[in-house]
């Protein structure tokens, strides 16, 4: 390789490495407003968190034991995109497919759980035109499963990705706006589990 | 209901599909003229071969200039759009006067009600919800994304935006939000619950037409594209300033868009849930703001108010921050008190979440929650006042020069100040419980809202009008259009806030007293009078227009420093800038970083320039706004199949980009960055030759 050419693939590849940090930074901001969007589920949960109108009543309805493994589930799953992103930094494209797809596998687990969670709910009665509870019940944690849906479908894309260009810095970049939304995700779930299915199971 | 799996509730007659073009001529002949109007523009953009330039170098740019001007295009149509809609208002109020003597029976008193005036009371809710809507969301807000996109890039020294996709995806998101507002306009009905459609009376059993759902989808498109927005340009101030630019030798302009974004972050998820909820409860009979199933309606009210009082601070902040170039441009002195202007800023920016309650002091919330909300009022006139004497302070013995931006900016002055006054005088609870939405609230809003921000906006466009395009517009028509506007201003608003004090409440279809008639014939003349400052307004950009034709749309670079007096960086990139902006990125050592180079005898780079990195045009953006009119359109009328396709295809086309997109970007050879160049030199050897 002539002296041009290592300096232009250079001088790309710093430009690129900029381009991810900025990307990273822009996707953190996206981040917050994120929270926000959930701070006002949240908040909205909260105001009619006694709102239970003719009933039914969430106390007689919420399994702890089939919410546990659920969040066990989620939570597994932040650990192994960590591994995931161990390998991303060690540049094994086997070993971050690998741990991929562990993730993704544990993320639809949950998602098959939820779904499952609300069907049941539904037969009992529990619909969103119950009552207000129901209603921000629904909205607050549907939109945390939407939102993890949107993360397997991103997850899903990644595979294609890698099989294209490997781990380029694109990827790399990619994969860790992935990982940051992925955490977050399950941050905000810690809270779903403590505000609504603890708080209801004592209510 | 009746409705069909292929059109909705479109053929249903309850939705009243085609109901206003029938009963009202002015909306048929309405669209009739936007009908024909399109397509003349259509055939002549066909006729005269424009499609392939107007797709490469406008629809599918990624370039922050051409954005930013494709937003204040559309701003400027939104603007016409929803002035015609205050012409109508205030033509309306003005005849509406009903004969008390008529009305012997409840049965004559409707008569006599709907006669009244041009605008039958239906008609007349939907025109004042479109004004307010439109203007607010349709016109200011884009006006400032236009703003903020032509000038924060050039401000700070970089070469484009963090992420020019998305902001290509964010204006044809916007675009598309205002394609769906407005096709409310011929089919279905606009809303009637005025700009924030309060619930109850926005939930499906009070309001069951089509207007609610156009008002909510659109809005729901808006905000996520100013989201979008907000994050590109927090990105672009915090990651791609020039070396040297610490963040207290940022423009102040670069400052209040910064804090404008920040607010817009933070106010937008909270008017996104709202909007969720509400459709939640219309569509699928959730119970949030329902009197039934234990809903709370005061929850709307206070989430959008949590929106809704910080985006006045989302207009108004870059608002200031215009005003703080202009003035001490055309002062010929450096802006007085930098340091306690952002301070000011920052204050504002806490200040402006802890004042939301002062927009319902009657709804109940006692004495305590009153109380905290209006001394937070009125302590957040205390920043804003910093502002003002700061730019009372630069014009201090300054050598001021009197043109039509400085024009703007000292009617912004004198009229905000006004409109600052009514609004503490607001804030005290048992003045606020006798004015409360009454006609002086209108007044009041108006004057914070036209003398604050529009005038800034103006003057904005005026003072960056030779940055954009190398000539400055027609001064006397610049002038024109201040007197009228300035004038029209106070002529159409003193009547109001005088009928507010005398009892009158905020969207009247009809009135009973004659002695308020001159008050409002007055108020209608004044919009009559800001309509000729548009005119001028209009007028001035045609002139462009044509000087564009003769150019053959490529302008000539003129230049750079075109008021004499530039002290940001945008200044020192020629008139129009060149795709790259900056050829050299250059180097900032103090706050006026452009003044700073003209004082220190910086001599400008006219050899040896390198390639330049830019990012490729995409149509991903383009096609993913069409779809989202569509997914808008059938969420609007039922149409099911319409929005399971139109909603997976949004999500294919922003995938397919990630596959298919040209992430790695092109490069401008050093050779054509140096022909551009060039130009700039030749303009300025000749300008020395002849000075």
């Amino acid at each position: 390789m002539s002296d041009i050419a290592i300096n232009t693939a250079h001088a790309m590849e710093e430009e690129h490495h900029d381009e991810g940090r900025v990307k990273v930074y822009g996707f953190l901001v996206y981040i917050l407003q994120d929270l926000l969007l959930f701070a006002t589920f949240f908040a909205t949960f909260l105001v009619f968190a006694g709102s239970y109108d003719a009933g039914p009543f969430p106390k007689q309805l919420i399994s702890l034991p089939f919410v546990m493994v659920e969040t066990f589930l989620l939570l597994f799953s932040s650990i192994t995109y960590g591994f995931a992103m161990v390998q991303v930094h060690r540049s094994n494209l086997a070993g971050v497919r690998l741990w991929l797809a562990i993730t993704f596998l544990l993320g639809l687990g949950f998602i098959c759980m939820e779904v499952y969670e609300f069907a049941e709910l539904i037969h009992e009665g529990a619909v969103w035109t119950a009552s207000a509870y129901w209603s921000s019940f629904f909205a607050l944690v549907s939109t945390h499963g939407i939102h993890v849906t949107f993360g397997l479908i991103w997850m899903a894309c990644m595979f294609a990705h890698l099989s294209r260009k490997g781990l380029n810095a694109h990827n790399k970049t990619r994969l860790a706006c992935l990982s940051i939304f992925w955490h977050f995700l399950d941050i905000v779930w810690v809270g779903v589990f403590t505000v609504v299915y603890l708080m209801g199971a004592m209510s | 209901m009746s409705s069909s799996i292929l059109l909705g509730r479109l053929t249903d007659p309850n939705a009243h599909a085609l109901d206003m073009l029938k009963h009202e001529p002015i909306v048929l002949y309405t669209v009739i003229s936007i009908g024909v109007i399109g397509a003349l523009v259509l055939a002549a953009i066909t006729l005269m071969g424009w499609w392939k330039p107007l797709w490469r170098n406008w629809i599918t740019t990624v370039d922050h200039k051409r954005i930013g001007i494709m937003y204040i295009i559309l701003a400027i149509v939104m603007l016409v759009r929803g002035f015609a809609d205050a012409i109508m208002m205030r033509t309306h109020q003005a005849m509406a006067f009903v004969d008390t003597a008529a009305m012997t029976s409840p049965e004559t008193a409707k008569l006599a009600a709907e006669s009244a005036g041009f605008l039958d009371s239906d008609h007349y809710s939907q025109i004042f919800t479109a004004h307010g809507t439109i203007m607010i969301f349709f016109m200011a807000t884009p006006m400032l994304f236009g703003i903020f996109n032509y000038i924060i890039p050039l401000q700070i020294g970089a070469r484009d935006v963090a992420f020019p996709f998305l902001n290509n995806l964010g204006f044809w998101i916007t675009f598309a939000g205002a394609i769906l507002i407005n096709i409310s306009l011929g089919l279905g009905a606009f809303a009637r619950g005025g700009w924030l459609n309060y619930a109850p009376y926005s939930d499906i059993i009070h309001s069951p037409g089509t207007g609610t759902d156009y008002y909510l989808w659109s809005l729901q498109l808006s905000g996520i594209a100013t989201t979008i927005g907000a994050v590109n340009f927090i990105a672009t101030i915090m990651t791609m300033r020039a070396p040297g630019m610490s963040m207290f030798k940022m423009p102040v302009f670069t400052w209040t868009s910064l804090v404008s974004n920040i607010l817009i972050l933070m106010i937008y998820p909270p008017l996104t849930v709202v909007f969720i909820l509400l459709a939640l409860d219309r569509y699928a009979g959730a119970h949030f703001f329902t009197n039934d199933g234990q809903g709370n309606p005061m929850l709307y009210v206070d989430l959008v108010w949590v929106f809704g009082h910080p985006e006045v601070y989302v207009l108004v902040l870059p608002a200031f921050g215009i005003l703080s170039e202009i003035v001490p441009n055309f002062s010929h002195k450096r802006l007085f008190g930098y340091t306690s202007m952002v301070w000011a800023t920052l204050v504002i920016l806490i200040l402006s979440f802890i004042v939301w309650g002062h927009h319902f002091f009657t709804m109940g919330g006692g004495t305590a929650v009153n109380t905290v909300f209006a001394i937070a009022t009125m302590i957040i006139a205390i920043p804003t006042g910093v502002k003002v004497f700061n730019w009372l302070f630069t014009m201090y013995k300054g050598r001021i020069s009197f043109e039509p931006p400085m024009l703007w900016a000292m009617g912004m002055i004198f009229t905000f100040v006004g409109g600052g006054l009514t609004g503490v005088l607001l804030s005290i609870v048992p003045a606020d419980w006798q004015i409360h939405n009454s006609a002086f609230l209108v007044a009041h809003f108006h004057h914070t809202i036209i003398g604050g921000v529009v005038f800034s906006y103006l003057g904005g466009l005026a003072y960056w009008f030779p940055k954009v395009f190398g000539v400055k517009p027609n001064r006397a028509l610049g002038i024109a259009s201040f007197w009228c506007w300035f004038i029209g201003f106070h002529v159409a608003f003193y009547p109001i806030y005088y009928v507010g004090l005398e009892g009158i409440t905020r969207r009247l279809q009809h009135f009973t007293d004659p002695g308020l008639q001159p008050a409002l014939i007055t108020a209608m003349i004044g919009v009559f009078i800001i309509a000729l400052g548009i005119i001028c307004f209009v007028l001035q950009v045609l002139g462009v227009i044509v000087y564009g034709f003769r150019h053959r749309g490529k302008l000539p670079v003129q230049d750079n420093d075109s008021w004499g007096a530039g002290r940001s960086l945008e200044w020192a990139t020629s008139s129009p800038p060149p795709a790259y902006n900056f050829a050299t990125i250059p180097t900032v050592h103090t706050t006026d970083a452009f003044w700073d180079m003209k004082q220190s005898g910086h001599v400008r780079q006219t050899t040896g320039f390198h390639k330049i990195h830019m990012p490729s045009n995409t149509a991903a953006g383009f096609w993913a706004g069409m779809l989202l009119v569509a997914l808008g359109f059938g969420l609007v009328w039922h149409i099911w199949w319409l929005v399971a396709v139109t909603f997976v295809g949004t999500i294919a086309v922003i995938i397919a980009h990630s596959f298919l997109g040209n992430e790695d970007g092109y490069y401008i050879p050093a050779e054509e960055v140096q022909k551009t160049e060039d130009e700039l030199t030749a303009f300025l050897t000749h300008k020395g030759a002849t000075a």
